[in-house]
């Protein structure tokens, strides 16, 4: 049984997230700012009578910041440490399986992708870049401060 | 097997918990059959199962302690002092070693034969003279029904509950929202009571008997006794309060520290004692009480006490206060100092305590977990330390406020008032960026929430409302706010790692209406805010200590009355000012009266035919008890009296006049206001040099003019020369004073028999006879 992989977009770019990460996928509709956190906390939301930290996956791999105007927007909910994270998303593929280890890339990808992802993984529709869900959480601030 | 191994460590753990107290217990009374036989049986169980599962060396104490114990069961031998420590060390032995089994490690390397050699009557000296074990009260404790859970199955319970009552709350206002139905409505209310009544009980089971934390007691009491030559008797009392256990676990540490100072420092060796003329036996108090939503710790010991005075010199020399700082300080101030970091009394370090960590760390960890830490101590008498704690940790009462649309919440407990930023007694001013309130004369260091978070503040900083907080371990400082919402009482969670890496919140947690809310930190929102901790703020931390030392000149609030007179009055007298309609104000009950709010308070420094604008501004004056309120036309200043007072003819509401700011002012006699206005005269008396207790307020605000008055010098405890007359509080303890006569003062006005000498505080004829008589007396 090889892994399973969510297919998301993030920054117009289709990358993977290990399923048995991922809890639940929403959408997110209320948004409450945290002020003063790290750029890439976009801010908290309740789920089920739960609170989630919304990390805005394009300010984590510094692409930009997704435009949360509109409202409603689609997020993977994961689980790191006992806190419960909703990665917000451009939106949510499919999933598929894996058919290879995760493998490094080698070519210039970017900061940001570098920093979050495990490297290129096979599946049946391509390679696909496996992103590290503790990076994407963690921001581009830790990886400065550390 | 590992299954079994895991049963027998917490077998041996539970046992061993249990032995420590009685152990000691058992040899203070060596022929108490029942502790004998439990000790008994917990070697014999380790030598049962020890052949079970191979553990040659633990069979082999065991059985050796096994035999020596069952000589003594059999009185073939008698229970003394080196026996006692043998076993003692087999016991220890025995721990450390199932803690190896329970951590999977090698065993702890060492040699038990001399162990069991210590256990041989040969090492034991003269042949003791066997008596029989007596037969103990037959205490055949049947064990209670209960089942071994782990303590991470409970935290999930707790957590799904809390979890359960945020989704019942998110369901009530779904229901509110859609047209229900009788019969939904009926279910979900029953839904709703099960789900209180399940918290309940599980919150429940988070509680543990303080008992827990007191059993090590005894016997770290008894080592350490044993190690520094002394002797100590320890007492507990309370073991059956509870208390959240994560509580107890932060409270363990603290605790241990403080006890271990109290054996070392406080409590003095046996002949050091009798020269004192005490016991040779020091005891050691420990009592737990509940309080209300908190438990109070009390640990007294009645050692050599500690020396205010020495204290404060080695402040001075450690560079914590300054020399002027230091003379101000008041004796309960002095005391505090020994929760200065960097503090150690102790003439020598020694291995136990004294090494100037400590009593620091001791106060930061009470008031971390929103406890605070007290201590009172009578230099030759002994030393009582008090911790207080809350109840629990996972329900916070808070209060909720916002900025522009961002609502917050803050703990009600760091909450010391709410004034509003353009209110009477209150201004508002910026130095550079940095803001200051004035709140009653007293400056306070001004934080604002939006500038703090860069958010855009609906409203204009004059109008905002400024919260006044103290932080645990902190100084008081004003947070500056748009609006105050309500009271909640939050289910708190820690917060996500980025959110809690701003160091400005202490959690989240789901506001009624479902939508997440984050819980500040006040110590974070000061240190991120950049208020500066001022070291001369120390004063300020002691809970309810004394106001700063009663100071040379009086601070008093100087206005004009209704009728364009110039009056000062007491600033510590007055509560608030409050701006009403000239319609709150009525004539009731034969005197004028004023509605604040929900209260009907007498109005003073008024009559009806004087009250011409449509609105009337009054003082909220407050002696502890009752409030009246005191009508004005306007403030004129912050002032303070040095000047000489010329007092009065006769009583009345002007007590005398004094030069205020170059100017005549009368000064309002409070005490007269509360006596005419609230009840019925006063009766109270004092002397020629009158000592009053420097903490109670009321005495050195309203009482003390009209001692005064009366030609009296008013002093407190520390004055060091005799004096003609104390005045106390009934019930009060009062220091031995032979010369001087006293004056209990009660606050109900009838007296509770014929012979109760006390005067109720408003008789003020009573109290003017006799203070006369206690002049006259004192004159003879």
């Amino acid at each position: 049984m090889n892994e399973l992989l969510l297919v998301v977009t993030i920054a117009g770019t289709r990358v993977a997230l290990p399923a048995s990460a991922v809890e639940s996928v929403v959408e997110l509709d209320t948004l409450i700012p945290v002020p003063r956190a790290a750029s890439h906390v976009a801010g908290l939301s309740a789920l089920r009578s739960r609170v989630l930290t919304v990390i805005d996956c394009m300010r984590s791999l510094e692409l930009g910041e997704t435009d949360c105007s509109d409202g409603i927007r689609e997020a993977a909910v994961v689980e790191l440490d006992g806190h419960h994270y909703a990665l917000i998303v451009d939106f949510v593929e499919d999933v598929v399986e894996a058919l290879s280890e995760p493998a490094p890339v080698r070519a210039t990808m970017g900061a940001g992708w570098d920093r979050a992802s495990h490297g290129m993984i096979e599946t049946e529709g391509g390679p696909l870049l496996l992103i590290d869900v503790g990076a994407l959480i963690a921001g581009a601030e830790a990886k400065a401060a550390a | 097997m590992d299954d079994l191994i895991a049963d027998f460590v917490a077998e041996c753990r539970e046992m061993l918990e249990a032995l420590g107290g009685e152990i000691v217990a058992w040899e203070a009374q060596p022929d108490d059959r029942a502790r004998l036989d439990s000790i008994f049986r917990f070697v014999h169980t380790v030598k049962g199962n020890c052949g079970f599962f191979e553990f040659p060396r633990l069979e082999a104490l065991s059985h050796a302690a096994e035999d020596a114990l069952a000589d003594v069961r059999a009185g073939r031998r008698h229970a003394d002092a080196p026996l006692v420590s043998a076993v003692l060390g087999i016991i220890d032995r025995i721990g450390e070693m199932v803690a190896a089994i329970d951590a999977g490690e090698e065993m702890p390397p060492g040699d038990d034969s001399a162990l069991i050699h210590a256990l041989e009557p040969g090492a034991e000296g003269a042949a003791p003279a066997a008596t029989p074990a007596a037969e103990g009260p037959g205490r055949t404790a049947s064990a209670p029904r209960t089942i071994r859970l782990s303590v991470e199955l409970l935290d999930r319970v707790m957590s799904t509950v809390s979890d359960m009552v945020l989704a019942r709350n998110e369901l009530a206002r779904r229901l509110r929202e859609s047209q229900s139905d009788v019969p939904v409505d009926g279910a979900f209310e029953r839904l709703s009571s099960i789900i209180a009544e399940m918290r309940d009980a599980i919150t429940r089971t988070r509680m543990q008997r303080i008992e827990n934390l007191f059993v090590g007691l005894p016997r770290m009491v008894r080592d350490l006794s044993a190690e520094l030559g002394k002797q100590v008797l320890i007492d507990i009392e309370g073991g059956d309060v509870e208390l959240d256990r994560e509580m107890i676990e932060m409270i363990r540490d603290p605790l241990t520290h403080i006890i271990r100072n109290a054996v070392d420092h406080g409590i003095e060796k046996p002949a050091e004692r009798l020269h004192a003329k005490k016991r040779e036996i020091g005891i050691l108090a420990v009592a737990a009480r509940q309080s209300g939503n908190q438990i109070l710790i009390d640990i007294h010991d009645d050692g050599r006490g500690i020396d205010g005075k020495k204290l404060v010199e080695k402040a001075i020399a450690a560079g914590i206060v300054d020399k002027a700082a230091a003379a101000q300080l008041s004796p309960r101030e002095q005391l505090a100092l020994i929760f200065e970091a960097g503090l150690s009394t102790a003439k020598e370090v020694t291995s136990i305590s004294g090494r100037g960590v400590g009593m620091d760390v001791v106060r930061s960890n009470i008031e971390r977990i929103g406890g605070i830490v007290e201590v009172d101590s009578k230099l030759g008498e002994g030393t009582r330390m008090t911790l207080r704690v809350p109840l629990t940790l996972t329900i916070i009462p808070a209060l909720t406020l916002s900025v522009g649309d961002h609502h917050f919440a803050i703990p009600r407990s760091a909450i010391v008032e709410i004034v509003r930023a353009n209110g009477e007694s209150v201004k508002l001013e910026h130095l550079g960026n940095a803001g200051v309130a004035t709140i009653r004369g007293r400056r306070v260091p001004e934080v604002s929430l939006a500038r703090l978070l860069g958010l855009e503040s609906g409203i204009d900083p004059k109008d905002r409302t400024l919260v006044v907080i103290r932080p645990a371990g902190g100084d008081v400082y004003a947070l500056s706010v748009d609006r105050i919402h309500d009271h909640e009482e939050l289910v708190v969670k820690p917060a996500a790692p980025a959110v809690m890496a701003t160091g400005l919140y202490a959690g989240t947690t789901l506001a009624d209406d479902g939508s997440p809310i984050l819980l500040f930190d006040p110590a974070g929102l000061a240190e991120v805010g950049g208020i500066k901790l001022e070291i001369q703020e120390r004063a300020a931390r002691i809970a309810e200590g004394p106001a700063a030392a009663v100071a040379k000149a009086t601070a008093v609030l100087l206005f004009r009355g209704i009728d364009g007179g110039r009056r000062a009055i007491r600033l510590a007298v007055v509560d608030r000012i409050e701006e009403l309609p000239v319609a709150a104000v009525t004539e009731a009950a034969g005197q004028l009266r004023v509605q604040v709010g929900d209260a009907i308070l007498p109005l003073a420094g008024v009559t009806k035919g004087d009250l011409t604008a449509d609105k009337v501004r009054l003082f909220r004056l407050n002696d502890g008890q009752h409030e009246i309120g005191y009508a004005f036309r306007e403030v004129i200043d912050f002032a303070a009296i040095d000047n000489d007072v010329i007092h009065a003819e006769s009583p009345a509401e002007i007590s005398g006049v004094s030069l205020i700011n170059g100017e005549p002012a009368e000064l309002i006699d409070a005490h007269w206001l509360f006596a005419h206005h609230v009840g019925p005269a006063a009766r109270l008396n004092a002397d020629l040099v009158c000592r009053l207790p420097s903490d109670d307020l009321w005495m050195q605000n309203m009482l003390r003019p009209l001692i005064e008055a009366a030609g009296y010098r008013v002093v407190d405890e520390s004055h060091e020369g005799a004096a003609d007359l104390v005045i106390a509080a009934q019930g009060a303890q009062l220091p031995e004073d032979a010369a001087a006569k006293t004056i209990w003062l009660r606050a109900d006005p009838e007296a509770s028999g014929k012979k109760d000498p006390s005067i109720y505080r408003y008789d003020r004829a009573g109290l003017l006879v006799a203070l006369k008589s206690a002049g006259g007396g004192a004159g003879k």
